[in-house]
């Protein structure tokens, strides 16, 4: 195909992205409409889980662009605790994800600041924060849940737990390696340490701090989900677990892909604001 | 005709053993020197023989070991807006336009001033570097090595310090552009009483520009051996300097030092009691050769 060589690199991959998705959707579909029909012995995991029921089989995708497309025209709406739309669902866990990630900011940017700037606490802090880093954070969850008395709270706080080391950590990393030059500049301009932090210490810094924010608010996102299986009630992390406890296949699958998605366009908001801080020497 | 602007007296450096074995390493000791207001001086000397060093504690960017600077009388205790810094790496800042970069410079030394009055004086000095007209809006990273040196001398002058430190300004710089720059610099410098200190490693540049150039032997234990006076009058033309009776004299000193005497005069045991450097100058014949002890080197050397 020479025609397809003389396009842009860009455009060649979307078309090969769009031949990857549309084989694999045919073959997800056409391997279940052949299965669908094959009755035979139950296997064990069918016994299960309902003996077969047609409901509990994986939905091939025409049936999740079904769903896709009922439950985005009407993303909203409220029908009580346990059917709420896929919008509202998503609301929560934004609003969790954000509060926490928001939280864990205002502390640790400041602190890791500080951090950076004064070896000594550099030297100080460092072991509570290499033990408290791998700790996972749902680890934390019965311990919040028990002090806070709030599973919401206790949701948030967990968020909090997980985003706040890769915002510390790169903050202070990117603070103390602040290039030498660049405060001997601020020292012989006599600058004030406040004019020096925003000035010079803050945008030099900026690149690995934002990078550090990026790392958690994916991370972040990752907790949410399990964060909400556990504590319930609403968010899209009970969403998917609800589904599963109804075998309704279909939202589970189409909850992931959402799942996806708002990772993703969170991701790609903090990717921006990378670039908008990005310098070159 | 002292009038005692900058005084370098007893300055040493020296370094702690690494580990903590050995003895400790000490760059240069009992340097000595005087620069007076309005003059421009050039250091030369070796890679690693403490130039940086002794700069940066003029600056006040750094402690020396023993010894004091004093300036104006007053000993120089960390950094001042009177004195202006022009790093061997340009040091702007990247993620400000080269505009930002000299007005945040010139806010800082007049805190009163309007933004018109600072936007004013900054496009003044970036107008005598030749940096305006689209250039000024540009980032670092967008100028070319000449624009960007011409970025921190404009900061550095428009700060108007009473002394103004360049360390190797020049140096990663073409021929062409380097010239350019040091007219630049000159045609700032002369209209001005401010005291220029520079550090360079090109023995014409400091011929070109200087008052006079001290030489300085190689560590460690370096000093200041030797103070040559220029002695050609400004303002000078490239082309008309070479004609000058002194200029072979004094470049043939100057590479000749470098070359031999930095070498064979450096090491503790060389050094004069009282560490000043020995003044050389070519107007007066009398002196054209230096006092016996130095006689005895130029044997060796011519
Ligand atoms: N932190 C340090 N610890 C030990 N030695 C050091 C340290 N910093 C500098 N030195 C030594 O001090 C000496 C002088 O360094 P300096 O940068 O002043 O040299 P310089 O004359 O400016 O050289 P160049 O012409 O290459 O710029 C060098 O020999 C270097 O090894
Ligand atoms: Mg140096």
């Amino acid at each position: 195909m020479p025609a397809f060589k003389t396009l842009p690199l860009k455009i060649q991959a979307m078309m090969v992205s769009i031949l990857i998705l549309i084989a694999a959707l045919g073959v997800w579909e056409l391997s279940i409409t052949a299965n669908s029909g094959s009755s035979g012995e139950l296997t064990e995991y069918e016994r299960l889980t309902g003996g077969g029921a047609p409901k509990a089989g994986v939905p091939p995708p025409s049936k999740v662009f079904v769903k896709a497309w009922e439950q985005l025209s009407n993303p909203f709406y409220d029908a009580g605790p346990n059917d709420k739309g896929i919008g509202i669902q998503l609301g929560y866990s934004i609003y969790r994800v954000l509060t926490g990630y928001f939280l864990a900011a205002a502390i640790a940017i400041p602190l890791g600041f500080l951090i950076g700037m004064s070896p000594l606490m550099y030297k100080a802090l460092d072991p509570f924060i290499q033990i408290l880093k791998p700790i996972s954070p749902l680890a934390w969850m019965p311990l919040a849940l028990f002090v806070i008395q709030d599973s919401q709270a206790s949701a948030i706080f967990v968020i909090f737990i997980c985003s706040i080391w890769p915002m510390l950590i790169n903050t202070a990393f990117g603070v103390a390696g602040v290039r030498k030059d660049w405060v001997n500049v601020a020292r012989t301009h006599e600058l004030s340490p406040i004019k020096t932090a925003f000035l010079v210490i803050l945008p030099a810094a900026a690149p690995t701090i934002l990078t550090g924010m990026r790392i958690s608010i994916g991370i972040a996102w990752l907790v949410i989900v399990a964060a909400e299986m556990l504590v319930g009630g609403t968010g899209i992390g009970y969403y998917v677990w609800n589904e599963w406890n109804n075998l309704d296949l279909t939202s589970v699958i189409f909850s992931i892909l959402m799942i996806g998605l708002v990772g993703m366009a969170l991701d790609a908001v903090f990717a921006f604001a990378q670039r908008a801080v990005a310098f070159n020497e | 005709m002292s009038n005692g602007f900058l005084s370098i007296e007893a300055l040493a450096k020296r370094f702690p053993a690494q580990n903590g074995e050995g003895e400790p390493l000490t760059v240069f000791e009992n340097v000595n020197f005087r620069i007076e207001r309005g003059e421009f001086v050039c250091i030369v000397g070796h890679s690693g023989c403490g130039k940086s060093t002794i700069m940066n504690v003029l600056a006040g960017l750094d402690e020396a070991t023993e010894g004091v600077v004093i300036m104006n009388g007053k000993e120089v205790k960390g950094p001042s807006l009177d004195r202006g810094v022009v790093f061997q790496n340009y040091s702007l800042l990247p993620w400000l336009s080269a505009l930002r970069n000299v007005t945040f410079a010139v806010e800082a030394r007049n805190r009163a001033w309007t933004k018109e009055q600072v936007r004013a004086h900054s496009y003044k000095y970036l107008e005598l570097v030749g940096l305006t007209g689209g250039a000024e809006h540009r980032k670092p990273a967008q100028l070319s090595g000449g624009m960007r040196q011409r970025v921190s001398i404009a900061r550095a002058f428009a700060i108007q310090p009473e002394l103004l430190l360049l360390d190797e300004p020049f140096g990663a710089l073409d021929a062409l552009t380097r010239g350019t720059i040091q007219d630049e610099l000159l045609k700032i410098w002369q209209g001005t009483d401010q005291t220029v200190f520079m550090i360079t490693h090109d023995v014409d540049e400091a011929i070109y520009l200087a008052d006079r150039v001290l030489l300085m032997t190689n560590g460690p234990y370096a000093r200041v051996a030797e103070s040559v006076e220029v002695g050609i009058p400004r303002p000078r033309a490239r082309d008309e300097i070479v004609e000058h009776p002194n200029y072979y004299k004094v470049r043939n000193h100057l590479v000749h030092f470098l070359a031999r005497r930095s070498k064979e005069m450096a090491g503790r045991e060389h050094a004069t009691p009282t560490g000043r450097p020995e003044t050389v100058s070519f107007d007066d014949p009398e002196k054209e050769r230096p006092a016996p002890p130095q006689a005895a080197l130029y044997a060796i050397t011519r």
